[in-house]
């Protein structure tokens, strides 16, 4: 276990000192967070009664999504994984005294929550002090509060394994573009975080709800605000569980079928 | 103590002629060819050797190397490493070899040389006494003063490589293998490199296993040679034996090694 977080401090220090990125990515954060406020502002006008979430609510999933992009994002490869197992650098990864999974799990873990940590205080102070419906509201009860933070750190897990499934599966293919590329924006979509789930069909809604990429950030995130409330919060955490299980155990099979089979390629 | 008997790896090659029509016939009916990297290699080598393991590009020494350090699962043969079989106890294994990939980097990029030394302390579970120790005998032999502080990518191409060679006998291996260890080195840097090899060996015992094509390194370090080609082990002998293979006594290393890649025809 110390290993394992030796190597998390280390990816951890790694990406605090990326200090323009983190500006350039608060300034993206906050700019794109206004423009979707304005958007479902222009929906709400038109058709109160259509609207499937309360506004409030709804602003604060969008400031919370900005402030913890990188956490839930399906897109913030860690890419130095992907170039070392193009380069073969992998090679040296592999002459260490612990398991690749476990490393890796723990490096792009880290990753994500470096970045999320040098992004999320700006958006979060500025976003609590917007006027309401536009701001950042409070949690509705102490079951919201604590299923929030139960559901964030959840889905974290979660997308690192998913994410595992893919880094694995760059093993297989020379160049690891197409796979990521398309795992981006099918999670990307699926998972809420271009438009919010409750505004899909809701034919789509029941398929959509169950499905892996809604446990990531669509589930926290609706906690928060309310959205789903009740039993719904434990089922909700359930499926994350469950999510987070089976992609966990097919990432390690992988990797040890990789094991057998890897063949680092030059001198 | 090293044994291995019979390796075999094989692998599949994808070929196809240049142009347009070659590759695009190639989208439908691709050829591979079978590349025997390692055809039945069998040694043994007792612990505090230094050998130098030589052959032309191609050879099967990298191969080896991979082999060794449990990265590569062989076809067929065997290779027992002080009781265990690297690709299958591979996490046991490991933490008694270092190894150096010339060509690669095992240090993080943009950080400091010495957070990637405590990083692989951690990997490693090494007291930190003994690190402290260790990191500063290295420092010393290698002249890494200057440089622990500095970034990876900052460093030049020697400095690189003293601190990757430190940074793989942290964890105080009994066994050592550098693949190519001096390329692209000027002339100061490889004498380090070789001074603290052959240091290395007399005070610790550690076991050495080196490829390179310069032959100077191998005059320097190695007191036995295997030499490799096309995936076979021709030659395994003192560097006086080599020297016994051509008739010209006059001969550079360089040009024995030469005739003797000729004479087999590799």
């Amino acid at each position: 276990m110390k290993k394992y977080l030796a190597f998390f401090r280390m990816r951890f220090i790694h990406g605090l000192q990326y200090r323009a990125a983190a500006w350039a990515g608060i300034m993206t954060q906050f700019a794109w967070g206004f423009m979707e406020i304005l958007m479902f502002q222009a929906f709400y006008r038109a058709d109160p009664t259509s609207f499937p979430m309360d506004q409030q609510a709804l602003s604060s999933y969008i400031w919370l999504q900005q402030a913890f992009l990188t956490l839930f994002a399906s897109w913030q490869w860690e890419g130095e994984l992907f170039e070392s197992i193009t380069s073969g650098n992998v090679a040296y990864e592999l002459c260490r005294p612990v398991s690749i999974y476990n490393m890796w799990f723990a490096r792009s873990m880290a990753r994500r929550m470096s970045r999320a940590v040098l992004r999320c205080f700006p958006i979060l102070i500025v976003a609590v002090f917007l006027p309401a419906p536009y701001g950042l509201g409070l949690p509705k009860d102490v079951i919201a509060a604590v299923g929030f933070v139960t559901a964030m750190v959840l889905g974290l897990l979660l997308v690192c394994a998913f994410s595992m499934v893919i880094y694995m599966g760059t093993f297989y293919t020379i160049s690891s573009a197409g796979l990521r590329m398309v795992a981006s924006n099918v999670s990307d979509f699926l998972c809420g975080s271009i438009i919010p789930l409750p505004f899909f069909p809701d034919a789509a809604q029941t398929v959509l709800k169950i499905l892996p990429f809604a446990s990531m950030n669509n589930a926290p995130l609706r906690i928060y605000g309310g959205d789903i409330a009740g039993n719904d919060v434990f089922f909700t955490i359930g499926l994350q569980v469950m999510w987070m299980v089976i992609f966990v155990v097919v990432g390690k099979w992988m990797e040890q079928d990789i094991k057998k089979k890897i063949v680092v390629q030059g001198g | 103590m090293i044994e291995v008997e019979h390796l075999t790896k094989t692998f599949q090659v994808a070929k196809r002629g240049a142009g347009f029509k070659s590759a695009f016939k190639a989208l439908w009916n691709k050829q591979y060819e079978e590349i025997k990297a390692l055809n039945d290699i069998s040694f043994s080598i007792g612990d505090g050797e230094m050998v130098g393991y030589i052959g032309p590009n191609g050879a099967g020494k990298s191969s080896t190397i991979k082999v060794l350090s449990g990265i590569l699962t062989p076809d067929e043969g065997t290779c027992v490493i002080n009781g265990r079989i690297p690709w299958k106890d591979r996490k046991e294994h490991v933490k008694h070899i270092g190894v150096v990939f010339g060509q690669r980097s095992q240090l993080w990029w943009d950080v400091p040389v010495i957070d990637s030394f405590c990083l692989l302390k951690d990997i490693y579970d090494v007291p930190e006494k003994e690190f402290q120790q260790t990191c500063e005998e290295l420092t010393e032999l290698l002249s890494l003063k200057e440089i622990l502080k500095t970034p990876a990518r900052q460093l030049s191409l020697g400095q690189r490589m003293r601190c990757e060679i430190a940074a793989s006998l942290l964890h105080q291996p009994d066994l050592l293998f550098l693949d190519e260890p001096t390329i692209g080195l000027d002339a100061v840097s490889k004498l380090a490199v070789r001074a603290f090899i052959r240091k290395r060996n007399e005070e610790h015992g550690t076991t050495v296993i080196l490829t390179t094509h310069d032959m100077q390194d191998i005059e320097a370090l190695a007191s036995r040679i295997i030499l490799i080609g096309k995936g076979r082990v021709l030659m395994d002998g003192t560097l006086s034996d080599m020297r016994g293979c051509v008739e010209n006594k006059n001969a550079s290393l360089d040009e024995i090694v030469a005739s003797l890649y000729r004479s087999y025809e590799i």
